[in-house]
């Protein structure tokens, strides 16, 4: 059985942070990465980043992949398994994963789970015609393998995935026929919509897909104005021709192993359904389990990093390590996290994590 | 609207505007950020203090555009490209609209592109000036466009030809 004082499942942003935190702290950590390269979703963002210096921003996602991942490498208090996928948390604390073929035990003296969001699906008649695909992933085969996804593509939702992949399928000389929201507002940085509209792709809010056609793959969509109701208008449906349709509607946190290990969880809304609850500090109601990033509320990068250091801190602290100086770096993580969610962009998570830490009400 | 199209509106572009006087004097750049969200790498790329420091990490950024000299740097540092220069000095019936690109091909100078508004809609074709790059790290590159004087606040893209995958 393998023996490490911290294992970090997931290698992305919140993961890559956790364990870069606990490891200079004095901590040793194992990561478990799925994908052969660890990173999460940075490995394929190729536009800058938002935020202030302490998170990278100014840097392409891509760059700070890199950055985070050297800073784990070069610390020999930090193991890296690529290629290596977490199966289960046990009552006794053993946790399964899955190399190389081989079904392997761990024994940690702490979790931190960083497994991220997937991507949201959504029901329209058609909707399973090659060629319609989640935005993630098309990012993705573009990104990651260099492949184009097709020639023509309807983008659906206006959040900033869906504005982010469009300027990048815009980049690679693919053609974006519109973006379509069916909120009546753009959900995403308005200088990420004002990039591609200038570029001459219309964003149309209050507007979704009534269905897709296509005779083996997908040659375009049926699409339709909704009213204040979010009810289809008839009479405003538009042909939209499209070999590629990508969904850009919204994440799920990746909670399976939450659910497994026994956390109690909370549906929240704000952050994007089942979330376990958790401490200020990001300890589950299992003790020793800790979250950080997507899994604990779909959020930005940003913040996923400073959660995945949070959780690093504190799971180093709670094993005896950094004694003196742990608690300044928890408080300034703290205010970090409170300045990135500080403005009208964060509210929904404001709102969301005072639910969850039962504060409703309470002032921030 | 802005929140509805992704094309700010006169009233938007308004607040962000120097005063023609301003302009008049030299290059200068305007933020076109409009929306509080959590963002200040302007702040520090200017060296002028041109760009005021933030109070709080959401503020809209704010301009001293007299201690602005039009250097340019903020243009490839703004993680949104919403930072353009204008220079309405350039000559008497031309303006400088210096725009960050991140396509490929990039344009040459004295190559003629197409000019496009903030709908990308097209303006007319345009002489490309100068094409600096933002560095090997950075690499986003500020496209130098002459334009009418009277297009100068709206062209704000170009369009060339490239790999296109439509065909």
């Amino acid at each position: 059985m393998k023996q490490t004082e911290i294992l970090v499942v997931g290698g992305g942003p919140a993961g890559l942070c956790a364990a870069s935190a606990a490891a200079e702290l004095g901590a040793d950590v194992l990561i478990l990465e799925r994908d052969s390269k660890p990173g999460g979703q940075l490995v394929k963002q190729t536009h800058k980043f938002f935020g202030s210096k302490k998170q990278y921003a100014g840097d392409r996602g891509i760059q700070i992949g890199d950055f985070l991942l050297e800073q784990v490498e070069s610390n020999p208090k930090v193991e890296v398994w690529p290629d290596a996928t977490c199966l289960g948390i046990y009552e006794d604390g053993v946790v399964t994963a899955e190399k190389d073929d081989k079904h392997i035990k761990i024994k940690p003296e702490r979790i931190i789970i960083a497994t991220g969001a997937a991507e949201k699906a959504l029901m329209f008649p058609n909707n399973d015609l090659p060629g319609i695909y989640g935005a993630g992933a098309v990012q993705t085969l573009m990104n990651v393998a260099g492949v184009v996804p097709g020639k023509r593509v309807l983008m659906v939702g206006a959040g900033n995935i869906g504005l982010i992949v469009s300027y990048q399928l815009l980049q690679a000389g693919v053609e974006v026929a519109a973006v379509i929201e069916a909120a009546p507002h753009i959900g995403g940085y308005l200088v990420h919509a004002s990039k591609i509209r200038r570029a001459g792709v219309p964003i149309l809010t209050s507007h979704t897909v009534k269905e897709a056609y296509g005779n083996d793959t997908l040659e375009g969509a049926i699409i339709c104005r909704l009213d204040e109701k979010w009810q289809p208008i008839p009479g405003t449906e538009q042909d939209i021709k499209a070999d590629v349709m990508c969904l850009a509607v919204g994440l799920s946190p990746l909670t399976e192993l939450c659910w497994q290990a026994g956390c109690k969880m909370k549906y929240i809304a704000e952050l994007s359904g089942h979330v376990p609850v958790r401490n200020e500090y990001l300890e589950t109601t299992r003790p020793g389990l800790y979250v950080a990033g997507d899994v604990s509320g779909v959020e930005e990068a940003s913040s996923a990093m400073v959660e995945g250091r949070l959780a690093g801190i504190s799971a180093a602290l709670s094993l005896g390590y950094g004694k003196d100086k742990a608690p300044q770096l928890q408080a300034e993580a703290l205010a970090e996290l409170k300045e990135l969610r500080s403005g009208p962009t964060g509210e929904k998570i404001m709102n969301g994590i005072m639910k969850l830490l039962g504060k409703e009400g309470a002032a921030c | 609207m802005l929140i509805k199209t992704g094309i700010p509106t006169p009233e938007d572009l308004e607040k962000v505007y120097p005063s023609e006087e301003r302009m008049l004097k030299g290059p200068v750049a305007i933020i076109e950020c409009f929306q509080k969200i959590p963002c200040n790498p302007c702040t520090e790329a200017c060296k002028q203090g041109a760009i005021l420091p933030m109070k709080d990490i959401n503020d809209i950024p704010e301009m001293d555009f007299e201690k602005c000299n039009g250097c340019g740097v903020c243009i490839s540092r703004c993680p949104g490209l919403a930072i353009f220069i204008v220079d309405r000095s350039y000559s008497e019936k031309e303006a400088i609209v210096r725009i960050p690109y991140e396509f490929v091909p990039l344009p040459e100078v004295g190559q003629k592109v197409v000019g496009l508004n903030r709908a990308g809609e097209e303006l007319g074709t345009f002489e490309v000036k100068k094409v600096q790059s933002g560095g090997k790290k950075n690499m986003t590159y500020t496209v130098w466009l002459a334009v009418p004087q009277e297009l100068c606040m709206e062209v704000r893209n170009i369009r060339l030809g490239g790999v296109t995958h439509g065909e």
